[in-house]
């Protein structure tokens, strides 16, 4: 009897970590791969020397199963209306998307990895994630293929490899900018900060946040992936400390339960959140007024009025049946940066992997190449492959994001 | 006054994996296995009741209702498709296809309801003394709290005063036995398993009204922690799954608290190691010798 619940107990342990690794969806899915119709034509037709031309195959990687596929779907749902937009054009440049599944597991974006390279990709939109993209990144560098992240924003996924470039900020400079902005516009402000211990991401722009405003930190609270149903400790905790600005630099499924919480016990601070917490709204049956006053430091709001944001957030919502978050816009920007730096560089899609690669990370560190899209204007790249670029800061008001 | 508030949350916490614990304890004692998709029938039970809130419109008390009802005829189903077949086999293959049901549930909960959580209206607030709500103590809680007591009693009466409860003791000590005396032990064990999957339903509608968002992998950590908490209170035991349970959920809290809520998680197992050392079989397990 002891025997076996000993063993029983081991069992459940093994089970315990396995559910940890976030992922428990070996579920295949059906990415949403699109032929393009120059397929299978020749590379060029008649290519100019210097000349861009061809029909590049791009791969993308992000979760589009699991715990966040929110934010797979919507950075390949992005830069596949870039491609649909491209091609459309009907220039010379031509792109053929394929997205692969790796429900943010590290594992299996080694896999949807190598599935890609078998199909022949040239250049990487991806991975979406972190964890995943630190895993890919290494492999890309080895083979030379030229890679832009949408959305992972560690300074592990670009540093040694020069082929690896970012689309958002990285964490330490979200963390800084959080942290500037807070300080300017909360000057006298006693700061509690909740983050989850256990992820790379939210780790990195804690730090960075921490080191700019010690001081003012009254209280600092952390969850793991085991423990983010309940944050009724951390949230009591923060307001026994007199904290009146909470910063969570975290995703925003947890910010939604400590939004809750801080409400049931008659907390209301000014929450601050990072690009993470997009995609709050978006949760269906969630309450705006949750929400209410909280500001998100994001690079793109689907609620600009400019005519680039408002006919990508029309073809997105037609595509996908919901306004498109940051992650969307971060993958939209990807394939036209990648286009745009094919042109400057005139890359010919019959030209090695590593030609390509070679070529285009000379483009995008050139002095002279800037790209404005969705998330922002005038960005430039390092040649770490970080990019500049002004963060926004937004209040939720009414359910929609609005520029303070 | 923080400390209160403290030990609040911790029972609040606590009171959710009571009652998820009460179900895996139920089974155990009757079956003699772990049924490891109980953490995923309470996540399915909490969409079935959320669906029904939300698109059909049903008042809650129906909407709990049907999903006790899907989940008894869920839990029945996986009974008699995945256990029952196995009912000679070893423990530990009975052990993994309760993995494999597990991870079923929660991919075809995937594939229905999608991977963007759902926001949960809770079915137990109401307004509390102003005094309770600033010390952390929701309505939800102390409904959650008073159904584990009902739920405790009810079971506890039905286990020891009716005709079928004695039916589920006698398989519980010995299965061949029980049989020769000319008890059905299939149909028993196939209502142990509706009571247990019926009050999963209840446990996830509470847990969700708790924690709010819904999303297929809700039911695993609750599950294994709730797994935790009976085997702390004594597996088997019904009295003990409570205990069990508001210990856990306390111990978790305080160590969140005073201690380190990076620590949290490992101080919660240390104590559990500790107590399983000294009392093998838990808390409660030797005040109460006949499993259930």
């Amino acid at each position: 009897m002891k025997k076996t619940l000993a063993l029983m107990l081991a069992l459940a342990m093994v089970f315990a970590l396995a559910a940890c690794g976030g992922n428990s969806a070996p579920a295949a899915s059906e990415a949403p791969a699109e032929e393009a119709p120059a397929a299978d034509a020749p590379a060029a037709e008649a290519p100019a020397a210097g000349e861009a031309s061809g029909t590049f195959k791009i791969g993308g990687i992000g979760p589009m199963t699991g715990d966040a596929a929110q934010y797979g779907i919507a950075a390949m749902g992005g830069a596949q209306i870039a491609v649909d937009e491209i091609n459309a054009l009907g220039g010379p440049v031509q792109f053929e998307f394929q997205a692969e599944d790796d429900q943010a597991v590290a594992d299996n974006a080694v896999n949807a990895y190598n599935t890609l390279k078998d199909w022949g990709m040239q250049i990487m939109v991806g991975a979406v994630t972190t964890g995943s993209c630190v895993a890919v990144a290494s492999e890309a560098y080895t083979d030379r293929i030229f890679s832009l992240t949408p959305s992972a924003s560690s300074t592990d996924v670009t540093a040694g490899k020069d082929n690896m470039f970012q689309m958002c900020f990285t964490d330490p400079n979200q963390g800084k900018a959080g942290a500037e902005y807070i300080t300017s516009n909360f000057p006298e402000a006693k700061i509690a900060v909740i983050y989850r211990s256990d992820d790379a991401y939210s780790v990195g722009i804690r730090d960075a946040f921490a080191d700019q405003v010690k001081d003012s930190i009254v209280y600092e609270g952390t969850f793991t992936v085991d423990t983010q149903t309940d944050f009724s400790v951390q949230v009591a905790a923060a307001q026994a400390a007199g904290a009146d600005v909470v910063y969570l630099p975290i995703y925003y499924q947890p910010a939604t339960v400590i939004l809750t919480q801080a409400k049931s016990i008659g907390y209301a601070p000014t929450f601050v959140g990072v690009d993470g917490m997009d995609g709050i709204l978006d949760q269906e049956g969630f309450d705006a007024s949750l929400a209410e006053g909280v500001l998100v430091m994001s690079p793109f709001s689907a609620s600009s009025t400019d005519d680039l944001t408002v006919s990508f957030v029309n073809k997105f919502q037609e595509a996908h049946g919901q306004l498109p978050n940051q992650f969307a816009a971060d993958g939209y920007d990807c394939v036209y940066a990648i286009y745009n730096a094919i042109q400057a560089a005139g890359v010919t899609a019959d030209m090695s992997n590593a030609e390509i690669c070679d070529a285009l990370v000379a483009a995008f560190t050139a002095d002279d190449f800037s790209y404005s899209g969705l998330t922002g204007e005038g960005m430039t790249w390092s040649t770490v492959g970080e990019v500049t670029k002004l963060p926004m800061a937004f209040v939720i008001t009414d359910g929609v994001y609005v520029k303070p | 006054m923080v400390f209160f508030s403290y030990l609040f949350s911790g029972i609040s916490l606590g009171s959710v994996y009571a009652i998820i614990a009460l179900g895996y304890t139920m089974v155990y004692g009757i079956a003699k296995m772990l049924n490891f998709a109980h953490g995923d029938i309470i996540m399915v039970g909490g969409y079935i009741c959320y669906c029904s809130m939300s698109y059909l419109g049903l008042p809650v008390l129906l909407s709990v209702l049907l999903s006790m009802a899907v989940c008894t005829v869920l839990g029945v189903v996986i009974e008699g498709l995945a256990y029952k077949p196995l009912r000679q086999a070893s423990s530990l293959a009975v052990l993994i296809t309760a993995i494999g049901v597990s991870y079923f549930l929660q991919n075809a909960a995937q594939l229905i309801w999608g991977v963007t959580p759902k926001i949960f209206t809770s079915v137990a607030s109401f307004p509390m003394p102003g005094d309770l709500n600033s010390l952390g103590l929701s309505s939800e809680a102390v409904v959650t709290i008073a159904s584990c007591l009902i739920i405790m009693v009810a079971l506890t009466l039905f286990v020891n005063k009716t005709k079928m409860g004695k039916a589920m003791r006698a398989c519980s000590e010995d299965k061949g036995a029980a049989q020769l005396m000319g008890i059905n032990v299939n149909k028993t064990i196939s209502l142990t398993f509706a009571i247990g999957s019926a009050l999963a339903a209840v446990a996830g509608v509470l847990l969700c009204s708790n924690y709010n968002t819904l999303i297929p992998t809700t039911g695993s950590m609750p599950g294994i922690k709730a797994f935790t908490a009976a085997v702390f209170g004594g597996i088997g035991s019904i009295p003990g799954a409570f205990l069990g349970g508001l210990l856990l959920g306390i111990i978790e809290s305080m160590a969140k608290a005073y201690i380190s809520t990076q620590l949290a998680n490992a101080i919660v197992f240390a104590v559990l190691i500790v107590v399983l050392l000294v009392k093998p079989t838990g808390l409660l397990g030797k005040a109460v010798p006949e499993k259930v």
